[in-house]
């Protein structure tokens, strides 16, 4: 009679402990060099325990199911022309900021955690870590697999690594990562699991994901929630590593709120690009961006918080801010698009006469007051044939490097908000206090920071022309300006029909 | 704004696997809803939420290893505790 099958919480223990052993030829500090100089005390590694008591051999099975499903879908699609069943082609600039935007920040995920993988001293740690190192490499070759396939019929999707590298709006997800990758093992799960991860993600992949099932892009939604069905085990790590950070010591506790209150503005900044994908970009949006905010991180992430007051963690300085901008941000942000239109690797469009009343219901305190006028005057423009995009460049925060967009929008939404300090005998500029703060706290770090604009202006960015450094980016002149009248459109209405209406002005 | 304080969430995908999953959660959880969002169905509760292996087996009609929620799942809030017989989430 074959052995009983023996239990999760035993195979996980058998297989995730004992795996490592204290070292007798070299020290422990020599070989794990980087766990103790960020300050967090660890006494037991092996109170460190994965609520899903993953284990390897499971681990594999259960993805190599999930892999064989989303490449049948990826198949389909292929074979069926999916492209075709799309709300409207214009949706797709979503799609060309999702792959030169979050697809390489999945690739320095997958570098970090790799490292993690290696480095932390507790075994169990680890193996979550390389777990997930593998997730995020899986993430981003899905996703490049996934969206290849509409590389083959539309422009702006032939380059997003060297983009990633480049571009003005690009560096504001690099910047993110980089400054998460530059940090110590446990400020990096802080920051990528925890503060993005599980306080923000599901802002992401959630109603994003669910809005291209909406504009009929079962590519892109098959993709992104096999990625989620992963995204939900790192969360629970995150979770897990802050209460396994805190139980640990007394003495993490302001080491640890300091690097939530910093992360979740790094990583908020960041999302200000989803809230104008989420309310601009999809076709039909099924949430709005403010909605999304109010059910994921006030209702959600209130919970969590509640949760973990019993360690004395706080909610994360300036949420409330973030609160009060999520009337505010997607609005401000792809107006910045728009403005630039002639330098973004997709295409941009003014909302419509039935988009803005969305907006209007969906955004009833600001949108008509705000932003209606200013999108109805470009409209106007280009009807007289008086549009022009921006001829000079955006100030960028030296934080989040983003454009000075964002306003006062507690006290005065017309105001820009701005912040500056001086560092060095430099002055260096912020667009809100939260990136001041992080600045001032690290400004070593964040003094060389590579801030697109002023590259271009030193003329390290392929020449002083806007051509010039257009095809330093690797964006042909097809790629950028109107979605109306841009090949994209085109290709479009062949096959649509050209009588069909156009969704986007 | 929603002022709802302890909300424990679990997501999965919209399909036919979900599908035996999402019955047990109503069965085993009355006061949990379920809303279906494009491609997706969303199951709240306030405090606690769990989904037992034996109801879903009921409704499966064969053997069903927790971990296989891994396949379907898109998101959840909570802390997460799972063994052979269920997996919950609840806020402490």
């Amino acid at each position: 009679m074959p052995a009983k099958k023996l239990n999760l919480r035993k195979r996980y223990g058998l297989l995730t402990r004992g795996m490592g052993w204290e070292t007798t030829h070299q020290k422990m500090d020599d070989v794990f060099p980087y766990d103790s100089f960020e300050g967090i005390k660890i006494t037991d590694w092996d109170k460190w325990e994965d609520p899903f008591r993953l284990t390897m051999d499971a681990y594999w099975k259960f993805q190599a199911e999930k892999e064989k499903k989303l490449y049948a879908v990826i198949d389909s699609f292929a074979q069926n022309n999916g492209q075709t069943n799309l709300a409207d082609a214009s949706y797709l600039s979503a799609i060309k900021l999702f792959i030169t935007g979050v697809t390489p920040i999945e690739y320095a995920a997958h570098r970090g955690f790799a490292h993690l993988g290696r480095h932390f001293r507790g075994d169990g740690a680890r193996i979550a870590c390389q777990m997930q190192a593998i997730d995020e490499l899986r993430h981003q070759q899905t996703q490049v697999h996934t969206i290849s396939h509409y590389n083959k019929h539309f422009n702006g999707l032939h380059d997003p690594f060297h983009q990633f590298d480049r571009v003005w709006y690009l560096s504001v997800p690099k910047s993110f990562s980089e400054d998460a990758l530059s940090s110590g093992p446990f400020e990096f799960i802080t920051s990528i699991s925890f503060a993005f991860e599980y306080v923000l993600t599901n802002l992401l992949f959630v109603p994003f994901m669910s809005g291209a099932a909406y504009n009929g892009d079962m590519a892109t939604v098959t993709f992104g929630f096999s990625a989620q069905s992963d995204e939900s085990r790192h969360m629970t790590l995150g979770l897990e590593i802050i209460k396994f950070m805190l139980e640990q010591h007394e003495d993490n506790l302001p080491i640890v709120q300091r690097w939530m209150d910093k992360h979740f503005w790094r990583a908020y900044r960041l999302l200000a690009l989803v809230a104008a994908m989420q309310d601009y970009m999809l076709t039909n949006s099924p949430m709005s961006w403010k909605e999304a905010w109010d059910v994921y991180f006030v209702e959600n992430g209130g919970a969590l918080f509640e949760d973990l007051s019993r360690y004395g963690l706080k909610m994360p300085k300036y949420h409330e801010l973030a609160t009060a901008e999520a009337d505010h941000i997607s609005h401000q942000i792809w107006s910045v698009f728009c403005s630039l239109g002639n330098a973004t690797g997709f295409h941009t469009f003014l909302p419509t006469e039935e988009k803005m009343a969305w907006l209007s219901e969906k955004y009833p305190d600001t949108f008509d007051q705000y932003y209606r006028p200013r999108f109805e005057y470009w409209h106007q423009q280009q009807k007289d044939g008086t549009f022009e995009f921006q001829k000079g460049l955006p100030q960028l925060c030296q934080v989040c490097q983003i454009p000075m967009v964002f306003t006062e929008v507690q006290t005065d939404p017309m105001q820009i908000s701005y912040r500056v300090t001086e560092h060095g005998g430099d002055k260096y500029h912020f667009c809100s206090d939260g990136c001041k703060d992080i600045f001032e706290h690290e400004p070593e770090k964040y003094v060389q920071a590579w801030l697109p604009v002023h590259q271009i202006y030193q003329g390290n960015c392929g020449g002083p022309t806007l051509p010039e450094v257009l095809e330093w980016y690797k964006f042909t002149p097809e790629d950028i300006g109107n979605y109306i009248g841009s090949q994209d459109h085109a290709r479009w209405q062949e096959w649509t029909g050209e009588d069909k209406e156009v969704k986007q002005a | 704004m929603s002022d709802k304080k302890n909300t424990v969430f679990l997501i999965l995908q919209d399909n036919d696997d979900a599908r035996p999953i999402i019955e047990s959660v109503e069965q085993d959880n009355p006061e949990a809803t379920i809303q279906y969002q494009p491609g997706m169905v969303r199951m709240e509760a306030a405090g606690r939420l769990v989904v037992n292996r034996e109801t879903v087996e009921e409704n499966l009609g064969r053997e069903w290893d927790v971990q296989e929620l891994h396949l379907n799942l898109i998101s959840l809030a909570g802390n997460v505790d799972e063994d052979d017989e269920k997996f919950e989430l609840a806020w402490n």
